[in-house]
C-alpha cells in the first residue's frame, strides 16, 4: 500500500538531502562560495531548480537558498501508529530529492569535470552522457514537438539478464520512445548491459545513458522541464504549470528494474510530480487510483516480456507503429544509430570504392505501374558477397489521382529516415549524393536490398496515402543501370530547382499556416511562405501544401494573403487576420521580411537566429549547432530564451536556416547585405548560396568572405573595425536604428 | 429509557448510570418529565406570534385549519421556520462578528496576544475584498480587510463579497431568484420582520427569503468566521489528537472549554503550557500540570489548530462532570446547558462563564475582554487550579477510553495534500469520483440530540456511506461521535470503508470520514464544493455533484439555517429526529421537493439513519447518473493526432 511508499520515499529524500548537503559543505570548504558551477552549455542554469523554483544557480553560494527551501519542505517521516496524510508530504519529499540530487550532480561537474561525455555520442572509455545541454535540447525537442519521439522511459537499475535488457530496450525503441537510463541494481545497469550486448547507445540511438547512480535520473526531470520552458513558453518558477505541461504533452514514464530501495521511492515520487507513472519489474505496493498522473502512478511486479507494453498503456499513450516487412527492427530510434569499420556487409555510394548511390521518386501514370512492384536488377547481397561495395540506383514511381509532381521531392526526400529506420540500415545524404551502410547483423537477419523496396513501399502508402494510390520500386545493382538512372535523375533535379529557385512570396496567393508543434507550444503558429521556410528548418512552403492535401484538416492550412499591405516589409491584410485569430489578439500584425518592426514571433524551434549588431549597423545570425559566444554577448541558448516562447522582441528574429540565402531575407532592412556574423560551419555550409543570393542583390560574388566569424573575433568592436577593412557594405548603409 | 438506549457512546452510558446512583438529574431526566412533549410545536403548527394566540391548526385536518388572524398551517409553519434560520444565522453571525471585531483590535495593535498567523489567507480574503496589496504592512492590509470585512454584516445593498467564491452558475441562479444576500444583518432583520403578525403571508416567498437569510449565513457570516479565525489563529493542517472523557487525568487541573468562539479558547491554550501556570497548578497539589479539553465546537476550534483532545460533544457537557474530576468548566456561547451549574453542585467543578452576552444563574461569571486577553486567560485558569485543592478526595478515574484521530481538514489542506506543494489540486478527489472509486461525497453534520440514543445515529449513518464509498465530509458534534467509533483514525477508520474509498484514502494517507471543525466551518464544506466544481469534470454547479448533507441528530435552530443554506447551495439535504414543518402539508412538499426546481437542493426527513444514509447514496447515483459517469469508462490511449487535437481544444 501507499504508506510503504510514502514512508520509503521521505525517508529517501532526508537521506539523500543529507548526503548531498554534507558534500555541500565540503564543496564550500575546498571551493569557496563564489566558484562558478552549473550544467555545460545551457541557459537554464540547474533545469529543474530553475523551472520549478525559478532560482538561478550559478555559483556555489547560490545553492544555500535551495538547501532551505528543501529543508522547508522535506516532510517529517511517516509515524507507524496514527500516522497523519502522506501523499502530498511524499511528493514534496521528491521534488525535494530532485532538488538536492540536482545539485549533487552539478558539484560532480565541478569537481569532476571529465567524468561525463560532452555531445551526443559515448566514447569507448566513458559512456556517462551526463546533462543534456540545449543543443541536443532543442534538436530533440523538436522529435518530441513533431511526434517522431512520443515520450521516454527513466529506467532505474538493470534487467536480470542482459538478453532482457536488449530486448525491452528494443521494444522501446520500437515504439520511438527515448530511453533515460541511470542506476544500478546489484552493480549492473541496464545502459553497461547494452554496451556488452553489442547495442549502440547515444543520442543518436534514443539510448541515453545519463549516468551510473540514481541521482542521474535529474537529467531526465531537467530535459523534462526544459521542455515546457523551450516549447511551452512557461515562466521559469511557475511550477504548477510545468509540471502540468509534462503530465498532458510529455508522455514519460519511469521503469524501475530491480530492488527499489528508498532513493529509488524518492526519485518514483519525483516523476509522479510530473505526472510519469512508475512501472516496476519487482513486487513493490501499488498505487492505482488516478489523480497526480493521468492513470495509475505505481504499477508493480511486471513480468519483463509485458513491462514496455504495460507501461504505454499506465501512460495513456499509444504508439502507431507502422508495420515494415523487413527481418531487422523498425523505428524512428534507430535512424541515428551508425553501422561502422567491421560491422559493415556492404557499401554503396558516398564515393566509396569509385561508387555512388542516386535515389529518384517521380510520378507515372496510373495505369503505367503495378502497385507493391518490387524489383531488384543486379545481383544481391548475397552474391556481392561481405566487404562489398557497388554503386545504387533506386528508381521510385509513384502514381495516384490525387498526386502532383511539386510532391515528389517531398517524398524523395523521406528515403532518408525511412532507410535509417531499419536496424542495421544506415542512409546518408539524398539524391545523387546518397550512402548506403548495411551491417553483417542485419544481413544474417536476412535484410537484402529488396527490402529497402518494402521499406519505401510500406511507408509511402502509410504516410502519403491520401495522396497516391502506387508504389513502384526498382532498384538496379549494375554500374550500367545506376548510371542511367543517375542521368534521368539529374535532368528531373534540375526541373525541380528551377522551379523551386523561381518561387517567389509575390507569386502565390495562398501561404500556409503551420501548428505541427501546437501539442507542445500551443500558443505559437507559423506562417511558411515560399521564400521563408518554417523557423525550424523543417517545412517549406511545398511541403506544408503536400501536408495539406495529405491531411485537410491537420497542422498546415492554408492561408490566404489577400491584399498586400506592405510590400517591402512582407505585410498582408489576410495573414494578419490569420495571425491575430491564431494568437487570440496578442499579436496584431507582423511583418514577414523585418527584424525590427514587428518581426514574427517564435515558439522554441528555431534553426537560427538573428540579432542585431548595432555598432556594425548590421545584424548576426547563430544556429543552434554553435555553443559557443556571439558578438551579441550572449549564446544561442540565451538569445533563444529572448525570442522564444512566442515573444516578440524587435532587433531579434529566429528562422530556419535557409532562409538567410533566401531574397527576402530581412529585406525591410536591407537584405542579406546586413549580415556582418556567421559560425564558421554556417558560413561554410551556406557559403555557395549565400554569394549566389548576394550577386542577385548586387553585392559582390565573395560576399561571404566579407562576413566575420568566431575565428576573427566576437567583440563587436573589433568586427567592426575587421568589417571596415574588408568593406562590408553593411557599414555604408542606412542606420538601422 | 435504559442508559445505551440513551447514549450509543459507552463513556456516557457508564457515567449516564452513575449519575443516576448519584442522583444526580441530566437532560434524559428532564425529558422523560417533558414527556409527551407538545404535538403541535413538535409539528411546526403552533403560532405564538401574537397575542390574540397561541393558535394551533389542526395537521389531520379535523380541527382548526386557521389561527385567529387567518393564517393557514403553511404560513405558520413557514413563518416558524424561517425564524429559526434567523436564529441560527443570527448565532453564527454574530459569532463572527465577534471575531471581525477582534481582529480589526489585533490589526490595530489593540488586542495583545494575538497576532497575524496565516498571512497567505489574509492576502487571499484581501483580494476577495479587492485591498491593494502592494508592500503595504500586513496590519495595514488586515486592517482594511478587517473594515471592509465587518461592513459585510450591516451592507444594506449590493451582494456580499463570499458569494463570488460560489460557482459562477449558482451566483447567477441566485441572482435571478432574487435571493442573493444584501447584508448579512439586513437579511435575518428582514425575517423578524416578515415574520411579524400580518406581514409575508405566503410560504414560498417566506421559504425564498429564508433562503436569502440562510446564504448571508453560510456564505456570509459563518464563511466570514471560519476566514477571519484561520487567518488569526492559522488554517488547521493535519494534526493528531485524541477524543472522549478518558483525557481527564487524576494528578492535572482539568478544564473543560464549552462553547463556539475560539478568541478564548486560544488564549487558554497559549497560557495553560506557560511555565508560570505549570507551577502556579503544582502549587495547588496538581503535580502534572494542567489538562485542557474542548468540548461541543470550541473542542473542534482547539483540535484542528493545536491538537488539544475532545473531551466529547454536547450531551458529555453534564456528564464530564459525573467524573469528579473536572475543575472547571469554561463556556462562552451557544449550546450551554443551563443545567451546568445545577450538575456542578454535586461536585466541585467550577461553571465560569466568559461572554459578555451570556450569564447563568449559579455560574461564576469572569467577563473576557480581547484588549487584556491574556490576563483573562490567566484569571480563568487561575480560578480552575485553586479548584483542584477541592476536589473530592475518593475521586479516582473511572473512565479511560480515548480513541485517537487525525483531525485539521482545512479545504487549503485537502487542496495540498492531494498533490503536494507542487501539485496541489482537487484532481485527484474529482478523478476518483469520476472513476467511481469514490461514489460521492457527503457532509454530515450536527448536533446531539436527547431524543435520540445519543452518537449511535451519526455512527451508523456515517459507516453506511463509507461503506458504501462515499466519502464524508464533518464538522460539529457529528464530527465528535464518529471520532469517538474510530472513524477518523487513519488505519481502523479504514477498516469500515467500502474497497474503493478505501483505495483512494490509503494512497492519500487518510482516513475516510474528515474533519473539517466546528459548525462555522461548515463553510470549508461550501468551500470544498465549489472547489470541486472548479477543477472541473463533476458539472459546473454544486446541484450537479454527486453529494449530500445530513444532520441525524439535530437539535439546534443554527442546524435549521446550516441545512438550508446546503439546500439554497443545491445539495439534497436529510434530517433525522423530526421535522418543524411536518404539519404544514403544502409547504413540507414544497422544502421536500419543489424548492429543487428553483435552487437545486431540497430538504429531506428520515429519522432512521441507515435508511437516511440510503436516501443520500439514492440520491448520489442519480447525480452520477446525469453526470454520465454511473458507467465504467475505457482508458484512452492517446496518440499523436489526439494529443494536437486535444491542444485545440485547450487552446
Amino acid at each position: 500500500m501507499s504508506k510503504i511508499i510514502a514512508s520509503a520515499g521521505i525517508r529517501g529524500a532526508h537521506a539523500i538531502v543529507e548526503r548531498v548537503r554534507k558534500k555541500y559543505t565540503e564543496m564550500m570548504d575546498t571551493h569557496g562560495g563564489k566558484t562558478e558551477v552549473g550544467f555545460p552549455n545551457t541557459g537554464y542554469y540547474l533545469p529543474s531548480i530553475y523551472g520549478l523554483l525559478g532560482h538561478k544557480i550559478e555559483t556555489l553560494e547560490d545553492m544555500g537558498p535551495v538547501f532551505d527551501r528543501c529543508r522547508m519542505l522535506l516532510p517529517p517521516l511517516v509515524k507507524e501508529h496514527v500516522h497523519l496524510p502522506y501523499l502530498g508530504p511524499a511528493l514534496d519529499a521528491g521534488a525535494v530529492a530532485l532538488f538536492a540530487q540536482e545539485m549533487e550532480e552539478c558539484m560532480r561537474y565541478l569537481e569532476f569535470p571529465d567524468f561525463y561525455v560532452r555531445g551526443e555520442d559515448v566514447t569507448d572509455d566513458n559512456i556517462w552522457l551526463g546533462a543534456a545541454d540545449d543543443v541536443i535540447l532543442r534538436k530533440r525537442g523538436v522529435e518530441f514537438v513533431d511526434g517522431t519521439a512520443p515520450g521516454f522511459a527513466a529506467i532505474l537499475g538493470a534487467a536480470p539478464t542482459t538478453e532482457i535488457a536488449v530486448q525491452i530496450a528494443l521494444e522501446l525503441q520500437q515504439k520511438n520512445l527515448y530511453v533515460f537510463m541511470a542506476g544500478e541494481h546489484n552493480g549492473v545497469r541496464f545502459s553497461e548491459q547494452l554496451v556488452e550486448a553489442g547495442v549502440e547507445i547515444g543520442w543518436g540511438t534514443r539510448l541515453v545513458s545519463f549516468g551510473p547512480d540514481v541521482s542521474a535520473a535529474v537529467f531526465a526531470a531537467g530535459f523534462a522541464t526544459r521542455a515546457a520552458l523551450t516549447f511551452g513558453g512557461i515562466e521559469p518558477g511557475d511550477y504548477r504549470r510545468v509540471l502540468i505541461y509534462n503530465k498532458d504533452r510529455v508522455f514519460a514514464f519511469a521503469m524501475t528494474l530491480g530492488h527499489v530501495t528508498d532513493q529509488w521511492y524518492a526519485n518514483g515520487l519525483m516523476c509522479v510530480n510530473y505526472g510519469f507513472p512508475v512501472i516496476a519489474d519487482t513486487p513493490i505496493p501499488q498505487i492505482l487510483p488516478t489523480g497526480v498522473c493521468t492513470y495509475e502512478h505505481v504499477v508493480s511486479n511486471v513480468p519483463h516480456d509485458e513491462i514496455v507494453q504495460r507501461s504505454v498503456e499506465v501512460r495513456g499513450l499509444k504508439v502507431n507503429v507502422s508495420k515494415v516487412e523487413v527481418p531487422v527492427a523498425y523505428g524512428a530510434a534507430f535512424e541515428g544509430e551508425r553501422v561502422r569499420g567491421p560491422d559493415i556487409y556492404f557499401e554503396g555510394g558516398g564515393g566509396r570504392g569509385g561508387t555512388f548511390a542516386v535515389e529518384w521518386t517521380t510520378s507515372a501514370e496510373m495505369d503505367a505501374i503495378e502497385d507493391h512492384d518490387i524489383q531488384l536488377i543486379g545481383p544481391d547481397l548475397d552474391e556481392l558477397g561481405e566487404n562489398s561495395k557497388c554503386s545504387l540506383g533506386i528508381k521510385v514511381e509513384v502514381a495516384g489521382r490525387e498526386f502532383q509532381a511539386d510532391f515528389e521531392p517531398i517524398l524523395e526526400r523521406q528515403i532518408h529516415h525511412l532507410v535509417n529506420f531499419a536496424q542495421g540500415s544506415m542512409h546518408i545524404g539524398q539524391r545523387d549524393i546518397a550512402w548506403f551502410r548495411i551491417s553483417k547483423t542485419a544481413y544474417e537477419k536476412g535484410f537484402r536490398f529488396k527490402h529497402i523496396g518494402e521499406i519505401i513501399w510500406a511507408k509511402y502508402h502509410s504516410e502519403f496515402g491520401a495522396i497516391l494510390d502506387k508504389v513502384k520500386v526498382t532498384i538496379f545493382t549494375k554500374e550500367e543501370d545506376a548510371k542511367k538512372i543517375l542521368k534521368l535523375a539529374r535532368a528531373s533535379y534540375a526541373v525541380r530547382d528551377a522551379r523551386v529557385e523561381g518561387m517567389v512570396d509575390e507569386d502565390e496567393e495562398t501561404y500556409y499556416s503551420c501548428t505541427l508543434c501546437q501539442s507542445f507550444a500551443p500558443s505559437h503558429v507559423c506562417v511558411v511562405t515560399p521564400e521563408r521556410t518554417g523557423l525550424c528548418g523543417a517545412y517549406s512552403w511545398l511541403d506544408c501544401k503536400a501536408s495539406f492535401e495529405i491531411t485537410p484538416t491537420g497542422p498546415n492550412q492554408p492561408i490566404e494573403k489577400g491584399r498586400v499591405i506592405d510590400e517591402k516589409r512582407g505585410q498582408w491584410e489576410g495573414v494578419n487576420e490569420f495571425v491575430r485569430q491564431a494568437s487570440r489578439g496578442t499579436v496584431e500584425l507582423y511583418n514577414a521580411y523585418s527584424i525590427m518592426e514587428e518581426p514574427m514571433t517564435s515558439c522554441g524551434c528555431f534553426e537560427a537566429i538573428s540579432a542585431i549588431m548595432p555598432m556594425c549597423n548590421g545584424i548576426m545570425t547563430v544556429d543552434r549547432d554553435y555553443g559557443g559566444m556571439t558578438p551579441s554577448g550572449m549564446k544561442f541558448t540565451t538569445l533563444a530564451g529572448t525570442v522564444g516562447g512566442g515573444a516578440v522582441t524587435p532587433g531579434f528574429v529566429g528562422h530556419s536556416k535557409l532562409y538567410v540565402v533566401s531574397g527576402k531575407f530581412i529585406r525591410a532592412e536591407g537584405g542579406i547585405g546586413r549580415l556582418v556574423w556567421l559560425p564558421k560551419n554556417l558560413k561554410e555550409e551556406l557559403k555557395d548560396r549565400i554569394n549566389a543570393q548576394a550577386v542577385k542583390q548586387g553585392l559582390s560574388e565573395n560576399f561571404a568572405e566579407l562576413i566575420c566569424d568566431e575565428t576573427v573575433s566576437t567583440d563587436e568592436m573589433e568586427i567592426l573595425e575587421w568589417l571596415t577593412e574588408k568593406g562590408h557594405p553593411a557599414i555604408t548603409m542606412d542606420p538601422m536604428m | 429509557m435504559n442508559e445505551k438506549m440513551k447514549s450509543g457512546d459507552p463513556v456516557t452510558a457508564q457515567l449516564i448510570g452513575q449519575a443516576c446512583e448519584e442522583s444526580v438529574e441530566l437532560c434524559w431526566d428532564r425529558l422523560e418529565q417533558q414527556s409527551p412533549q407538545c404535538g403541535f410545536g413538535n409539528l411546526g403548527v403552533c403560532c405564538r406570534i401574537c397575542a390574540m394566540g397561541p393558535c394551533q391548526t389542526d395537521p389531520y385536518g379535523n380541527g382548526p385549519q386557521r389561527g385567529v388572524c387567518g393564517a393557514d398551517s403553511d404560513t405558520i409553519a413557514a413563518r416558524n421556520f424561517i425564524r429559526m434560520i434567523a436564529a441560527g444565522a443570527a448565532a453564527h453571525s454574530d459569532h463572527g462578528r465577534a471575531v471581525a471585531e477582534t481582529f480589526i483590535e489585533v490589526a490595530e495593535g489593540k488586542a495583545p496576544g494575538y497576532s497575524i498567523q496565516d498571512e497567505q489567507k489574509l492576502l487571499a480574503l484581501a483580494m476577495d475584498f479587492e485591498v491593494e496589496i502592494g508592500d503595504r504592512a500586513i496590519n495595514d492590509i488586515a486592517l482594511e480587510v478587517g473594515k471592509l470585512a465587518l461592513a459585510q454584516w450591516g451592507q444594506q445593498e449590493g451582494e456580499l463579497v463570499m458569494c463570488q467564491r460560489a460557482p459562477l452558475k449558482r451566483q447567477q441562479l441566485w441572482r435571478e431568484q432574487g435571493i442573493m444576500p444584501r447584508g448579512i444583518d439586513r437579511e435575518i432583520v428582514e425575517i423578524m420582520h416578515r415574520t411579524h403578525m400580518g406581514v409575508d403571508q405566503e410560504y414560498h416567498h417566506l421559504i425564498d427569503h429564508g433562503s436569502r437569510a440562510a446564504l448571508g449565513d453560510g456564505w456570509g457570516g459563518s464563511m466570514l468566521a471560519t476566514e477571519l479565525q484561520d487567518i488569526l489563529f492559522g488554517t488547521p493542517v493535519p494534526v493528531v489528537s485524541k477524543v472522549n472523557l478518558g483525557f481527564l487525568e487524576e494528578d492535572q487541573v482539568n478544564i473543560i472549554l464549552h462553547g463556539h468562539e475560539p478568541l478564548l479558547s486560544e488564549m487558554i491554550v497559549a497560557v495553560s503550557m506557560t511555565d508560570e501556570m505549570k507551577e502556579y497548578a503544582a502549587s495547588k497539589g496538581a503535580t502534572g500540570g494542567i489538562n485542557l479539553g474542548g468540548m461541543c465546537c470550541t473542542a473542534n476550534e482547539i483540535l484542528m489548530r493545536h491538537g488539544i483532545p475532545v473531551a466529547g460533544d454536547f450531551l458529555q457537557q453534564e456528564v464530564a462532570m459525573v467524573t469528579g474530576l473536572v475543575e472547571a468548566m469554561v463556556v462562552d456561547i451557544q449550546c450551554i446547558m443551563q443545567s451546568l451549574p445545577q450538575v456542578a453542585k454535586h461536585y466541585h467543578t467550577k461553571i465560569l462563564t466568559t461572554s459578555r452576552i451570556a450569564r447563568m444563574p449559579d455560574a461564576q461569571h469572569i467577563e473576557f475582554h480581547e484588549d487584556r486577553a491574556l490576563e483573562s486567560a490567566k484569571e480563568i485558569v487561575k480560578v480552575a487550579c485553586d479548584n483542584y485543592q477541592n476536589r473530592q478526595k475518593d475521586a479516582k478515574k473511572t473512565v479511560f477510553d480515548t480513541i485517537d484521530l487525525v483531525a485539521g481538514f482545512s479545504h487549503e489542506t485537502i487542496n495540498y495534500l492531494l498533490g503536494g506543494s507542487f501539485r496541489a489540486s482537487y484532481r485527484p478527489l474529482n478523478d476518483n469520483i469520476i472513476n467511481g472509486k469514490i461514489r460521492g461525497i457527503a457532509g454530515v453534520v450536527g448536533c446531539n440530540n436527547a431524543k435520540v440514543p445519543h452518537d449511535l445515529y451519526h455512527i451508523e449513518m456515517v459507516k453506511e456511506l463509507v461503506k458504501n464509498d462515499v466519502i464524508v465530509l464533518q464538522t460539529g458534534c457529528s464530527a465528535i461521535a464518529c471520532a469517538k467509533e474510530g472513524l477518523m483514525d487513519p488505519v481502523k477508520g479504514l477498516e469500515f470503508a467500502g474497497p474503493g474509498l478505501r483505495e483512494v484514502c490509503e494512497t492519500v494517507g487518510i482516513p475516510p470520514v474528515l474533519h473539517m471543525g466546528s459548525c462555522v466551518d461548515n463553510s470549508r464544506i461550501l468551500m470544498a464544493a465549489a472547489a470541486v466544481v472548479k477543477e472541473g469534470g463533476l458539472g459546473d454547479d454544486i446541484s450537479d455533484l454527486p453529494a449530500a448533507g445530513a444532520a441525524p441528530e439535530w437539535m439546534s435552530e443554527k442546524a435549521i439555517s446550516i441545512g438550508h443554506y446546503f439546500v439554497a447551495s443545491g445539495v439534497y439535504t436529510v434530517f433525522g429526529v423530526s421535522f418543524p414543518t411536518l404539519g404544514a402539508k403544502k409547504l413540507t412538499e414544497y422544502l421536500f421537493d419543489g424548492i429543487a426546481e428553483k435552487v437545486g437542493g431540497k430538504w429531506d426527513f428520515e429519522p432512521d439513519p441507515v435508511k437516511a444514509a440510503q436516501l443520500m447514496i439514492a440520491h448520489i447515483d442519480e447525480k452520477r447518473k446525469a453526470l454520465g459517469i454511473d458507467k465504467k469508462k475505457e482508458r484512452v490511449l492517446m496518440d499523436m493526432e489526439m494529443r494536437r487535437a486535444e491542444a485545440d481544444i485547450e487552446a
